[in-house]
């Protein structure tokens, strides 16, 4: 591909050129004022080496005090039984189900964002993947709490493990909840080994630059002796590219598997073979709502405002704005099935859903997931900080709904009337999930704390133009000698 | 001729700019050299061809462990269903597609471990002591700078030689690095 700058070279220009006249449509720069390598360093860098903020330390200690909610939650419910949880006849799938799929569907924006947006050549995703592999990672932390815990028995959640225990009984492979055991594991897994490989130049810079002897075997250790050798690099760039391609079809199998724990069912309302895609899409709606809360507070509290421009925002709000399309379009869809493939309890069960005991959470998910998103279509409000950031709020609620809507409308009104029932969380339920917040800022506070938040290595070669070894007209590419 | 005793690992040349580093690694590449290497901050898109790489053969360790990661999944499932046979819906005690996405799984996660031990592996980390890191600016080629060393190692390693063609590629403070003791 050559570039602008040998494109307008006549010496290198192809001759068809001349005849078409290309419209010169100069691409929008990805890092703001023109910075150097060594200003993406220092800014980057400088938050991990700097000192440790206040409102770190103020966060940090409420985040902790939310994170204790889970743990006393837990407590209870391990010494007196899930039945402190509000399941109870029809609904034995309740919040833990829900705040599951909530917290792994969230995971979703940011192997999506290290791995397909990689394999589509999108630049502007170097600014945010990093953050945003965190929050997959802690969202999976946060989303394992939850089944583990349903399970009943804590103590025997390793049985779900094909281990040889003493009952000499191995785990059922029929069954969609023990795929999913292998699914969670190994996205959490992978997605560890994804985050950990795109840091390793970065933390070899950090241990270039340690000034204290703690620093520089933390960091030394973890950057195994990373020396920035082209060679090197050669075998990483393709290990990288090698991870985002098995990471793509593993994110989309991981809620694909999750929508099979319902849609290999046989209520109505879940079982339908659109479950899948729409599982999908709702999932990487709902990450990008919360990569779009967690990184606009980061830019402002950071300074990071030529890293994350207007034109990653946008980007990420046409994201929004199209998987949100999406939803709404399945959510059309799941009724024109359940009317045109004429079976009564399907009918029932969506008719149910919209009008009938939980249908207050049914339109809360409708004005949230469907119709807030649509106001990203206005480039005015994608441009204004605040209303984005309350948008992506909004998203992350709507799509909690969801989860409820589809999980609980469907457990509460099945087949025969004379079962039906309705379902409330209890106290425990609420502080449990109350408190998964908390667990997630604290693992999020340390990850701002301690390991650099921008993969400022890719962002120098992918969203810097004096990176571009034939871009000799770059201004800080001009040879002081002038032998080129 | 200055004797370049046992004790050096090579010779390093600096260099500013990424366009100024890949074409210097093109003259290095021409010269004939082949036990040297580039270092940046970054990796330059193409600078492999400007140093005459060969394909990477991660591929190969990704491949390998996705192959053992389908085979462990297969045979554990195959092994446990007949092992304990659990009757279930009247199902078969194996069939390749029930348990397809435990197979699947198990093969994305081992490809994973295969393509993060293979990259590790060929580039021969961890390796947390090298001369390089004796050599005060070479810490810099993690921020913004870009280097070349020509190792001592290489069959036609002459150390006048080495500076000329350094020198005449563009690069700056020529320098000897000791190699360990």
């Amino acid at each position: 591909m050559p570039t602008l700058a040998e494109a307008s070279d006549n010496t290198s220009r192809p001759a068809i050129l001349d005849k078409v006249k290309p419209v010169d449509m100069p691409r929008r720069p990805l890092v703001l004022n023109d910075r150097s390598y060594n200003w993406v360093t220092e800014k980057v860098c400088g938050i991990v080496e700097g000192k440790t903020p206040t409102w770190w330390w103020i966060s940090f200690a409420i985040a902790g005090g939310m994170a204790s909610f889970t743990l006393m939650g837990l407590i209870y419910l391990v010494s007196a039984g899930v039945g402190v949880w509000g399941l109870a006849n029809p609904v034995n799938w309740g919040w833990a189900i829900v705040n599951f799929v909530f917290w792994i569907g969230i995971g979703h924006a940011g192997t999506l964002i290290s791995a397909v947006l990689c394999l589509l050549k999108q630049r502007w995703r170097t600014s945010i993947n990093r953050t945003a592999e965190a929050m997959t990672i802690f969202a999976v932390v946060c989303a394992g709490i939850f089944p583990l815990f349903h399970v009943g028995r804590v103590w025997f959640a390793w049985w779900l493990f094909p281990l040889p225990n003493s009952n000499w009984i191995w785990p059922n492979f029929r069954s969609p909840l023990e795929w999913d055991v292998f699914a969670v594991s190994t996205y959490g897994t992978v997605s560890v080994l994804f985050w950990y490989m795109g840091m390793i130049p970065d933390l070899g810079t950090l241990r270039d630059r340690a000034k204290s002897a703690w620093r520089r075997v933390f960091y030394g250790t973890l950057a195994m002796g990373w020396r920035n050798s082209s060679r090197h690099w050669h075998n990483y760039e393709m290990a990288y590219l090698l991870l985002a391609g098995i990471s793509t079809p593993l994110v989309l199998s991981v809620h694909t598997i999750v929508s099979f724990d319902f849609a290999a069912s046989v209520l109505p309302g879940w079982h339908t073979t659109i479950f899948p895609p729409y599982f999908v899409a709702g999932a990487i709606f709902s990450g990008f709502g919360m990569v779009l809360t967690l990184i606009l507070p980061l830019r402002a509290v950071y300074g990071l405002h030529d890293l994350v421009n207007q034109y990653h925002i946008d980007a990420m709000c046409k994201i929004v704005l199209a998987t949100g399309s999406m939803v709404g379009y399945a959510y059309m869809m799941e009724f024109f099935i359940a009317w045109y493939g004429a079976n009564p309890y399907e009918g029932f069960a969506f008719i149910n859903r919209a009008f009938g005991q939980y249908a207050w959470a049914y339109w809360i998910m409708i004005s949230c997931n469907v119709i807030c998103p649509q106001l990203f279509w206005f480039k005015k409000i994608r441009g204004n900080i605040g209303l984005v950031w309350i948008i992506s709020i909004f998203v992350n609620v709507g799509m909690w709904f969801e989860r409820f809507v589809i999980t609980v409308s469907s457990l509460a009104n099945d087949f025969l009337p004379s079962s039906w029932g309705y379902y409330s969380p209890t106290i425990v339920d609420i502080f449990t999930f109350f408190g998964t917040f908390g667990v997630f800022s604290v693992l999020f506070l340390l990850f701002l704390r301690f390991l650099p938040l921008i993969a400022f290595s890719e962002v120098k070669a992918l969203s810097m133009p004096q990176a571009d070894p034939h871009n000799h007209d770059h201004p800080q590419n001009r040879n002081p000698k002038g032998d080129h | 001729m200055p004797a370049t005793d046992n004790n050096t690992f090579g010779i390093a040349a600096t260099f500013r700019t990424a366009p100024d580093v890949y074409h210097a690694c093109e003259k290095v590449r021409d010269a004939g050299y082949t036990r040297w290497d580039s270092y940046t901050p970054f990796p330059i898109h193409g600078i492999h061809h400007a140093m005459g790489l060969k394909r990477s053969k991660v591929p190969i360790f990704t491949f390998l462990g996705g192959v053992t990661g389908f085979l462990t999944g297969l045979s554990i499932v195959a092994y446990m269903n007949f092992n304990y046979p659990l009757i279930v819906g009247g199902k078969p005690y194996f069939s390749p597609v029930f348990p397809f996405p435990i197979f699947y799984e198990l093969t994305i996660l081992l490809a994973a471990f295969g393509t993060l031990g293979g990259m590790f592996i060929l580039n021969r980390l961890p390796r947390h002591h090298h001369p390089l890191f004796d050599y005060e600016p070479f810490l810099k080629t993690s921020d913004d700078t870009f280097m070349i060393v020509i190792e001592s190692t290489d069959p036609t390693f002459n150390e006048d030689k080495v500076r000329a063609v350094l020198g005449e590629a563009g690069g700056e403070d020529i320098s000897i690095i000791q190699a360990e003791d």
